[in-house]
């Protein structure tokens, strides 16, 4: 109901028998490939257009399994050498009693990643299934998960910084993990399936649930 | 799917479509300081600003500068029972070098300075000419396209938050001081930021179709 209320029927370019540009906004007639105006590639809507973002999000939770369970960097301080995962900075953040750094750390690298995978699953479903959530509601969360996809690499630059910074010979040097590599590709592999996710899908169900 | 013909659609050109919901619009033309928004989506379509085009591009030229500067200085400087070890951009890039985590190297140095730098240019390029009210240079829909493309690649406001993290993470084991690199990279991610409040896609679109040389 409050669907209705907040946005009234409206004629979308894919109704008038029209294609629209998602870059520049142009509308053209169907058939045509590239858009006259900005030269992008005009897509037309189709469901299985989905199954790119299926597969760059599924990349991207597969790989960031390696990113949680390996080091993410190593620390060697006066011959005693200790490997710390993600989550293991982030404990050992508390320690020292830098709470606001390691709640940083832990947003960006954890709770920002596994929020984004369901955000991604939730609104790829929504286009095939009926879901409760308002379409307004689902446009802020597809505009939420695509601005914030790459703010995860923090982490990722923390552990270059740091490996940089701290080479101090005897005295402490730290050196990278394994872990970055897999945790900056499953960042950019979400990115990705944010990015091939076709916005309009979201605002397609709606007139379907109308008819 | 043939295209059928459309005799109730008069004028494609005086119309648009919401390049987020695709809601079909009449294309007005939105005045300088206003905000044209989409009816069902609320998504800002057109919001163009005085003097954009000059702004931007007197931004991205401010950051390329700033960049040179950001790359060549000293970025941080730690210092720790009496060794002090210097540490500039390149170095932050190249610390994933060695062993198994090589690869990271291009991808640092392009999500960091490479990337951003394709940006400016872009932008210089396509905006250039068109803020002297000239035609579009060649490719100049192109180079556009690049330039909107590599907006979320571009990285450097995520780096300087991950510099602030490990700041902090080193505080309490050495002492840490800023170069001028640092507040270079600082003053580059306000200035870019800036910019892109500048930028609005649609316009530049626009304007580029319409100074076309045909």
């Amino acid at each position: 109901m409050e669907n209705l209320r907040s946005a009234p029927p409206i004629l979308t370019a894919r109704d008038a028998g029209l294609i629209g540009c998602t870059h520049c906004g142009k509308v053209d007639r169907p058939g045509v490939v590239r858009c006259a105006r900005c030269g992008a590639r005009l897509r037309p809507r189709d469901v299985d257009g989905l199954q790119k973002v299926w597969a760059w999000l599924i990349a991207g939770m597969v790989i960031y399994i390696p990113a949680n369970l390996y080091p993410m960097l190593s620390t060697a301080s006066l011959g005693k050498t200790t490997e710390n995962t993600i989550l293991g900075g982030v404990i050992e953040l508390m320690h020292h009693g830098s709470y606001g750094v390691a709640g940083i750390v832990f947003f960006a690298s954890i709770v920002i990643p596994i929020a984004k995978f369901i955000a991604i699953i939730y609104l790829g479903l929504s286009v095939t299934r009926k879901v409760r959530m308002p379409m307004h509601r689902r446009h802020t969360l597809f505009e939420i998960v695509e601005f914030i996809g790459r703010w995860s690499m923090i982490d990722v630059f923390v552990v270059a910084i740091l490996s940089s910074l701290v080479r101090l010979d005897f005295a402490a040097t730290i050196t990278p993990g394994i872990a970055a590599v897999s945790f900056a590709l499953s960042v950019a592999f979400t990115m990705m399936a944010a990015l091939s996710f076709d916005e309009r899908l979201i605002w397609d169900a709606r007139n379907e649930d109308a008819e | 799917m043939t295209a059928p013909a459309f005799p109730h659609i008069p004028d494609l050109d005086g119309m648009m479509a919401c390049p987020a919901c695709d809601a079909l619009l009449v294309d007005r033309t939105v005045s300088v300081g206003a905000t044209a928004s989409c009816p069902r989506c609320h998504t800002v379509i057109e919001a163009p600003r005085p003097l954009a085009m000059t702004r931007i591009i007197m931004l991205a030229l401010a950051a390329l500068i700033l960049m040179i500067a950001a790359v060549f200085f000293p970025f941080l400087e730690l210092g720790a029972a009496g060794m002090v070890r210097r540490s500039s951009l390149l170095d932050t890039v190249m610390a994933y070098a060695t062993g198994l985590t090589a690869p990271l190297t291009l991808a640092m140095a392009a999500l960091i300075v490479v990337l951003p730098v394709t940006r400016f240019l872009t932008l210089l390029y396509v905006l250039g000419p068109m803020a002297f009210g000239w035609h579009p240079a060649r490719h100049a829909v192109h180079a556009f396209r690049v330039a909107e493309a590599l907006r979320p690649w571009a990285m450097a406001e995520v780096f300087i938050v991950g510099v602030a993290v490990a700041l902090v993470k080193v505080a309490g084991l050495a002492h840490v001081s800023l170069g001028p690199a640092f507040w270079a990279f600082v003053a580059l991610v306000i200035v870019t930021v800036l910019k892109d409040n500048f930028m609005s896609r649609v316009t530049v679109w626009k304007t580029l179709e319409a100074r076309r040389r045909s």
